[in-house]
């Protein structure tokens, strides 16, 4: 070790290049599409937590704040992606001390008669100690029509670690925007144990066409440039109709285009260019359901 | 009795040790879990040195990776059974050494009163010893210490 390593960086944005976290949330804008206020929210806690370490270093009070968050929005804007890189996110930041995630559904944590709950919670509890508990669709936990549902005691002992061993875990609970809000109406003390409550937007047209553009590059596909158009235009006609979920419809919508795609390469018969096997063309796009079932609605 | 001095059993790791503290036990779990081995948590009342298989308390805590939580089991052994031994193990499951790795107390009861030399007569002027512990003489399991 030299001696300039030794040296304490004293301006925030030193400690914060020092500290891997700027890296961390560059590699959170490059790869996160869209998202401004769930990225904002990660911008501010991770100077919080830089802060509290210079205060930290002038002997001040730092206490470390609650992290436990709630990620409401519609299907497919990223909840689940935004929790596995948060738990990452938390542990270069020094606040979690092992940054793995346990994601649970209601399954996992209610139990299936009486006395069955608690250990049952307690065993996931356990096991994200030192990480991120990801709790997805939550509000499952509390069913108000059945007065026995042993979802009620799930909470309970949840609510119970979120405080008294804030250092230990993060819980983040995630779900559909108007359910959760009920789900939170109805348990006054989760809502109130939830420092952050962040609200993923839909994404627009064009955010959905780099994800889409990002999703591609990943497999190392590329649209030609008719292709790129007609993906506009499919995106812009999905969007209209029933059960669009964001970036999951774009991948479903990208999986069946490499169907027809390679479907389309499987009967020609000369032999395959590197070009053939990673372009996919308008004619793979344009083939699609919602294509017809666009044109027979406009004629209606 | 001079086989176990201020009559403390010495078993496992650190036995020879003043007791360790919670923050040194932490640490020491959280070397087992670097090196991915399972802890578990043992208990008994027999503490004899041939009593290999203690009671386990719970399962052993296989997907476990925080000490934390393993600090918890062991504080609501610590309360289930607070004039027992209890100790900590770690299994090390690589092919080839598949035993236990690591093992020391965690837990003692109060007052330990030691063991005893044990003298039987066989033929022919034989001797034969055996140590036989003070406090599990004559008791039920349950009321030892």
């Amino acid at each position: 070790m030299d001696a300039s390593s030794l040296i304490i960086p004293t301006t925030p944005k030193a400690l914060c290049e020092a500290s891997g976290v700027s890296s961390v949330l560059d590699q959170l804008d490059a790869e996160l599409i869209g998202l401004a206020p769930v990225k904002g929210r990660i911008r501010d806690i991770a100077a919080l937590l830089l802060i509290d370490k210079l205060r930290q270093g002038e002997g001040l009070q730092s206490q470390p704040p609650s992290l436990h968050m709630s990620f409401t929005g519609n299907p497919g804007t990223g909840k689940t992606t935004v929790a596995m890189r948060m738990a990452e996110v938390l542990k270069q930041l020094g606040y979690v001390r092992r940054g793995h995630l346990v994601a649970v559904t209601r399954d996992d944590l209610v139990g299936q008669f009486i006395g069955h709950t608690a250990p049952k919670t307690k065993e996931v509890l356990k096991k994200a100690m030192g990480g991120v508990l990801f709790i997805d669709e939550a509000y499952y936990l509390y069913r108000p029509e059945n007065e026995r549902d042993y979802g009620a005691e799930a909470i309970e002992i949840l609510l119970q670690v979120m405080e008294n061993q804030r250092d230990d875990l993060v819980v983040i609970l995630a779900g559909y925007k108007n359910r959760m809000d009920t789900f939170f109406n109805s348990n006054p003390g989760m809502a109130s144990r939830i420092a952050h409550h962040i609200d993923f937007p839909d994404y627009s047209e064009a955010e959905l066409m780099q994800i889409a553009q990002l999703m591609l590059g990943k497999l190392n596909y590329s649209f030609d440039d008719s292709a790129a158009s007609a993906f506009t235009d499919y995106v812009s006609l999905r969007k209209q109709q029933p059960h669009f979920a964001n970036a999951r419809s774009i991948r479903n919508a990208l999986d069946r285009i490499r169907l027809r795609h390679a479907t389309r390469l499987f009967a020609t018969n000369s032999a395959l260019t590197r070009e053939q096997l990673c372009t996919l063309q308008a004619e793979d796009i344009l083939a699609s359901r919602v294509f017809t079932t666009a044109a027979s609605t406009a004629g209606k | 009795m001079m086989t176990n001095h201020g009559n403390r059993v010495t078993q496992g790791q650190f036995s020879y040790l003043p007791d360790l503290t919670d923050m040194q036990i932490t640490k020491q779990i959280e070397y087992a879990l670097k090196n991915n081995w399972a802890v578990g948590i043992e208990y008994t009342d027999d503490p004899h040195p041939r009593n290999t298989y203690w009671e386990m308390f719970g399962n052993p805590m296989f997907d476990i990776r925080d000490a934390t939580a393993i600090m918890l089991e062991v504080n609501s052994c610590r309360k289930t059974f607070p004039d027992h031994y209890v100790r900590i193990t770690a299994f090390d499951s690589t092919h080839g050494t598949e035993s236990v790795v690591m093992s020391f107390i965690v837990n003692r009861p109060k007052d330990e009163p030691g063991f005893r030399l044990v003298r039987s007569e066989e033929p022919g002027r034989t001797i034969r010893y055996s140590i036989e512990s003070y406090a599990v003489q004559s008791k039920p399991e349950g009321a030892r210490y």
